[in-house]
């Protein structure tokens, strides 16, 4: 177990190395002009450009540039941008709100996602199993905007049950819709999966054992059923986090969330190729160290798994 | 054992006759048809048996002939669809388990009457700890607390004599041999002290040596416990020791049914007599296993008069035409042939 999670540890190097290195090559080939824009109705004065140029080596080829951010980065210095504002302040205020989102999003798939599968996957071809294929196939089909916007104008602006936008606060109750917009579609893919995997377990020897103790149906379904059906929705589940992260942008985007696809965006627009950078990378960190979680979490739900 | 039931006589779905007789468990004219895509397949036709406190009924046939779909009707836990009881009665102390309410039923089953299965493997939970399997039965049935119910599963290990059992209870099903995990699921089975045990070709997954071992075993318990045991297998050596009657199934009905040493000595049916002649004999040696001609018959499609005709090598015409009813024969077993006297009574 110890040298399987060193192994593992291990690998995060070389993939980390080369994500990073992707996004900031991808990020400098973007065409433009940082200092566009940047003196008001004039050009900037040459002494200006001259100075930034030295200090950010904006002169240098991209390798060399990249080298010098990861040395700096290995020494928690995440650089500052143009305006000289520090981006790992950015960042601290930046992605708690995200996660936050995406964690009460992951919660609400787990919820409704897991509960679905189990009743419908118990129940086939029911009318509740025709429920929840259809809608949750509706839910697959229409893009997160549409579902944030209907029901931000449903829920906020025409019945009044939820403000429209959510406050600086950030508290659970404001994000609960946020988190249904952004969880819809992995809700769907949630509730079918553990729907085929609840399915498939509930005719296995060992539930038809379980029955033969005497076990009441509850127990059978919360306890022998489910441990073993829950593997394939654990994998969705924990790889979807970073997932719902990246993807967050337009869900805070309609709801009014300072997160980190609102800054990501403002500083793609602006050029800002440090803070793009600086926020990618902590969200490669998070893919990573999920990944890196699910695979625990195997052994842990189904003891045969060993890693070596 | 004078009054061995007399089946076919009840009209089909009629629930059978419903007088109470002292028996601990009847199974009485159980019918059991299989509704798929492709048809009605009608596996139980007509089962009629039983078993008292402190006897083993060994239950015989082939694969298919419905002697686990019997079991598992008895256990409530035939999988509906595509299984469905169309007629009959199982009673239990005298009550009709197949109209109890869904909760009465679950309490008889462990207590009552109890199952052990085929492959142990796959019929133990992969991702729980034996002993939980087993303290689980204790906790949730009997309501002990954790150290309470752990003390009892690692009394129970012990009694099926899994050796150190104290540290085997934190073993996983996959980090025991087939012969252990088999013993694990008797302790289980056995936890809460069942009336009736119902053993589902306990040995076939298993190596021979384990073989006797685990059948020595479960007569040894089934002795002390006086449980009554029905034994259902497809292997008559497994039977001959440790069963006190047997019944013979074919194509889901009971085609004789006897004392072990009648049954051994002079069966009453040609289909018995097939299976006793196509064991292997060690003075036999060298020469081609006899075996009994044909297939079982289709389900879906059972011929006319006694099932076993096609394959019978004293076929008359009266067998395509008339189904041979389950009658008594001499004093104390039952044949389901037309000539049963004639090969009861040949020398």
């Amino acid at each position: 177990m110890g040298r399987y999670l060193l192994r593992r540890l291990l690998q995060l190097v070389p993939v980390f190395i080369g994500t990073t290195f992707l996004i900031y090559a991808l990020v400098w080939a973007v065409p433009g002009d940082p200092f566009a824009g940047k003196c008001g109705e004039r050009r900037c004065p040459d002494q200006y450009i001259a100075f930034m140029t030295e200090k950010y080596h904006l002169d240098q080829n991209v390798f060399v540039q990249y080298a010098n951010y990861m040395k700096n980065l290995l020494q928690g210095d995440f650089g500052t941008t143009f305006s000289q504002r520090e981006i790992s302040d950015i960042i601290l205020t930046s992605y708690p709100n995200t996660l936050k989102l995406a964690l009460v999003a992951l919660a609400i798939e787990a919820v409704i996602g897991l509960g679905a599968g189990v009743l419908t996957g118990l129940r086939r071809n029911g009318f509740l199993d025709n429920l929840v294929l259809v809608s949750t196939l509706f839910l697959i089909a229409l893009p997160v905007f549409v579902v944030g916007f209907v029901l931000q104008w449903l829920l906020g602006v025409q019945w009044g049950i939820i403000k429209p936008t959510v406050s600086s606060e950030m508290r659970l109750s404001e994000l609960i819709v946020p988190g249904f917009v952004l969880g819809s579609a992995s809700v769907a893919y949630i509730a079918r999966v553990a729907r085929t995997s609840i399915a498939e377990n509930r005719r296995a020897d060992y539930v038809r054992t379980a029955i033969a103790k005497g076990l009441p149906m509850r127990r059978v379904v919360g306890v022998h059923l489910l441990r073993n059906s829950l593997i394939p929705v654990v994998t969705l589940l924990g790889t979807d986090l970073g997932a719902l992260m990246g993807g967050a942008i337009v869900t805070e985007g309609i709801f009014g969330i300072n997160g980190i696809g609102r800054q990501v965006f403002r500083a793609i627009v602006t050029k800002e190729s440090a803070t793009v950078v600086g926020i990618v990378v902590v969200l490669v960190l998070v893919y990573l160290v999920m990944n890196l979680l699910v695979d625990l979490l195997y052994a842990a739900l189904d003891p045969r798994i060993r890693y070596e | 054992m004078s009054d061995i039931l007399v089946s076919e006589q009840s009209a089909p779905g009629s629930g059978g006759s419903g007088r109470p007789s002292g028996r601990l468990l009847e199974v009485d004219d159980l019918r059991v048809e299989f509704r798929t895509r492709d048809g009605v397949a009608k596996v139980i036709n007509g089962v009629t048996y039983h078993v008292d406190a402190g006897e083993t009924l060994a239950v015989l046939g082939e694969s298919g002939s419905g002697k686990s779909v019997t079991a598992q009707t008895i256990m409530g836990i035939l999988d509906t669809p595509p299984g469905f009881v169309t007629g009959g009665q199982v009673r239990f102390h005298g009550k009709d388990m197949l109209r109890m309410s869904g909760e009465e039923r679950r309490r008889i089953r462990g207590e009552g009457i109890a199952m052990i299965f085929q492959d142990a493997l796959s019929a133990l939970n992969p991702v729980f700890t034996v002993g939980f399997q087993i303290a689980e039965q204790f906790r949730v049935r009997r309501g002990l607390g954790r150290a309470e119910a752990k003390k009892r599963a690692i009394e129970m290990l012990d009694q099926v004599k899994i050796p150190n059992a104290k540290s085997r209870f934190n073993n996983y099903p996959h980090q025991f041999s087939g012969g252990m995990r088999q013993r694990a699921m008797i302790a289980m089975s056995l936890a809460l002290d069942p009336e009736v045990l119902i053993a589902d070709e306990p040995t076939t997954a298993l190596d021979v040596t384990v073989q006797a071992q685990i059948m020595d075993l479960l007569a040894e318990l089934q002795r002390e416990r006086q449980m009554g045991m029905i034994l259902i297998t497809h292997d008559l050596g497994v039977v001959a020791d440790v069963a006190d009657r047997i019944a013979v199934m074919y194509a889901g009905r009971i085609v004789e049914e006897a004392d072990v040493y009648d049954l051994y000595a002079k069966p009453a049916h040609p289909y018995t007599m097939g299976l006793i002649d196509s064991i292997p004999r060690l003075d036999e040696k060298g020469q081609q296993l006899r075996t009994i001609k044909g297939l079982p018959p289709n389900l879906m499609n059972i011929p006319p008069g006694c099932p076993f005709n096609p394959r019978c090598p004293m076929v008359q015409p009266v067998c395509r035409e008339k189904v041979p009813p389950l009658l008594q024969v001499g004093t104390a077993r039952a044949s389901a042939c037309h000539f049963a006297e004639e090969l009861v009574n040949r020398d």
